[in-house]
């Protein structure tokens, strides 16, 4: 498996805020994108997951080409996103959340299964598994979130900031987590403020500008490159 | 006594037909926050195809009157669906990404349309229901005689609305509904393809919509083609009173409007019925503009 994007641009109106976004995922990766607000990360994963039209560039999932496919056929082709600030569905039940996560698998009995698998990872979401969503406190939303994406069974993962608005101690709790989701196979592109954990958990990273990718690198390179260090890790550690 | 509860059954047959219509308003308020303001003309094309099943068709006297209901009810949902499913095709699929007053006026236009289609149809005049569809007889309850239409159109009301609650809440395809009226682009990253989500809400609303009028025609015997206006007015302010967007608000919203407005009109004036359920709007829209079920406290995170 393999996700690349060519030359991604994207327009929110009549103004461009990616200018031709380059980025190659391999299977099993763990990819951190790094970049300061407004730097077009979460467009990114927008127009990977359809969600936004890309004005230019090109999409491709192996050879599928996803920036032709509408959203709910990107997510059953095996790219699911956790958007940032979550969007769980505050007034249904966890469980009915996590079920919508595989709307498209009409086998029962692999949902139960899939289902069984994430209340092992996350076995607070069993306890209040006929709660609603809404009334769960932000890490445990973050999980369902997490949760949900994972039920399409996908190939590959899109996080937009799981670590937002988390206590220190749940930060770390989720990425944990994050990298015990990548041991078992699964590639993972990691939208992050948090780069400096990130860049621990990631093999590569990228690091975005006002709308183009300005470095690229091995995630021990960027660590120890001043440029990252100044800018995104507060300086030298 | 008697007068205050044969008023009461009254109310909630007429309760009953209201939120069936305020669940098309409330349902496709739900997943497009428009107010299609057609809706009350798809229920007034019920009661007009059920007037032609029923005349032209003969298709009562064909089969027997409780089997004729049944296959009334069944013609006349699928038909009135499938108008819903065209209409918003045709009127609101176009304007998705448009301003909001597009899609308003467009729903302003896609009402006369249609009711002007029934009057060419039709022509102006009222309509009479064929007579003897169903026995005219009184059912004894609890010592109250309450005629049998009564009774049959609060039962097909009761039992479309428990049909709708169970699919809403426990299907697959209910939940997706509810996903994509709190979120559509979440929706959309759960697989879900919310155009076709749309539709099925497009003919769910309308059809029940379209029963609704059918059980009109049946209950007061008589149509006519600006019918849509004013059931169309009472169902949004059942609607409004439930909690716009919220389906079980929109069937208690109904059955409220349709007592108070049967009570009022025995008790204080029969001439103040229709003032009545715009008195009810005004005080909602003062004193709680979310509805008696809206804005659970959840919905705000
Ligand atoms: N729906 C929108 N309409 C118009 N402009 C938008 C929209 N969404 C984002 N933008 C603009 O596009 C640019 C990129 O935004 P984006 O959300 O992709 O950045 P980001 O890197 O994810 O930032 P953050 O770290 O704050 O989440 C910003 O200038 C933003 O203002
Ligand atoms: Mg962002």
């Amino acid at each position: 498996m393999i996700l690349k994007v060519e030359d991604l641009r994207v327009k929110y109106g009549q103004v461009e805020v990616l200018h031709g976004i380059n980025l190659t995922i391999r299977e099993g990766e763990i990819v951190a994108i790094l970049g300061a607000n407004g730097a077009g990360k979460s467009t990114t994963l927008m127009a990977i997951s359809g969600l936004v039209k890309p004005s230019a560039g090109r999409i491709f999932l192996d050879d599928f080409p996803l920036h032709e496919a509408p959203a709910h056929e990107i997510v059953n082709r095996g790219v699911a996103q956790v958007p940032e600030g979550r969007r769980v569905f505050g007034t249904l039940t966890v469980a009915e959340n996590l079920r919508l996560g595989a709307f498209s698998n009409r086998n029962q009995e692999q949902v139960e299964q899939i289902e069984a698998r994430i209340y092992e990872l996350f076995p607070v979401l069993k306890q209040r598994r006929d709660q609603l969503a809404g009334t769960l406190s932000g890490g445990e939303q973050q999980m369902l979130a997490i949760g949900r994406a994972l039920m399409a069974g996908p190939k590959i993962l899109l996080l937009d900031e799981p670590s937002l608005g988390l206590a220190p101690i749940l930060v770390k709790t989720i990425f944990r987590t994050i990298q015990h989701i990548n041991e078992s196979g699964m590639t993972i592109v990691l939208v992050e403020q948090n780069a400096r954990a990130a860049l621990k958990l990631a093999h590569r990273g990228y690091v975005f500008e006002v709308g183009r990718v300005v470095l690229e690198n091995s995630a021990e390179k960027l660590l120890a490159d001043p440029n990252v260090q100044n800018a995104y890790l507060g300086g030298v550690a | 006594m008697e007068e205050f509860f044969q008023q009461l059954t009254n109310g909630l047959a007429v309760g009953g037909i209201y939120a069936l219509i305020a669940l098309g308003y409330t349902m496709v308020y739900g997943v497009l926050k428009l107010i299609n303001f057609a809706h009350g003309d798809l229920f007034a094309l019920g009661a007009y195809l059920g007037l032609t099943l029923l005349t032209s068709l003969g298709l009562n006297s064909r089969v027997g009157p409780l089997a004729g209901l049944a296959l009334l009810v069944v013609f006349v949902t699928g038909l009135v669906a499938l108008a819903g499913a065209l209409l918003e095709r045709a009127a609101y699929r176009p304007l998705r990404q448009s301003p909001r007053l597009s899609a308003v006026v467009s729903a302003l236009g896609a009402s006369i349309f249609i009711q002007n289609t029934i009057m060419l149809i039709y022509g102006s005049k009222i309509h009479v229901y064929p007579k003897g569809i169903l026995p005219a007889v009184a059912v004894n309850i609890f010592g109250l005689q309450v005629p049998l239409v009564r009774i049959l159109v609060f039962v097909v009301s009761l039992l479309l609305m428990a049909a709708l609650f169970a699919f809403i809440q426990k299907t697959r395809l209910g939940t997706a509904i509810r996903a994509v009226a709190i979120d559509q682009d979440a929706a959309r990253l759960m697989g879900i393809n919310v155009d076709q989500v749309i539709m099925i809400v497009f003919l769910i609303g309308p059809g029940l919509g379209g029963v609704a009028g059918l059980l009109v025609g049946l209950y007061y015997g008589q149509v006519n083609f600006t019918m849509g206006w004013i059931y169309g007015l009472k169902a949004f302010t059942a609607a409004i009173l439930g909690g716009i967007g919220n389906i079980p608000g929109a069937m208690l919203g109904g059955l409220i409007l349709g007592v108070i407005e049967a009570l009022g009109a025995a008790y204080v004036s029969v001439a103040w019925k229709d003032a009545i359920a715009f008195l009810v709007l005004i005080v909602i829209l003062i004193a709680r503009p979310k509805g008696l079920l809206g804005e659970r406290v959840a919905d705000k995170i």
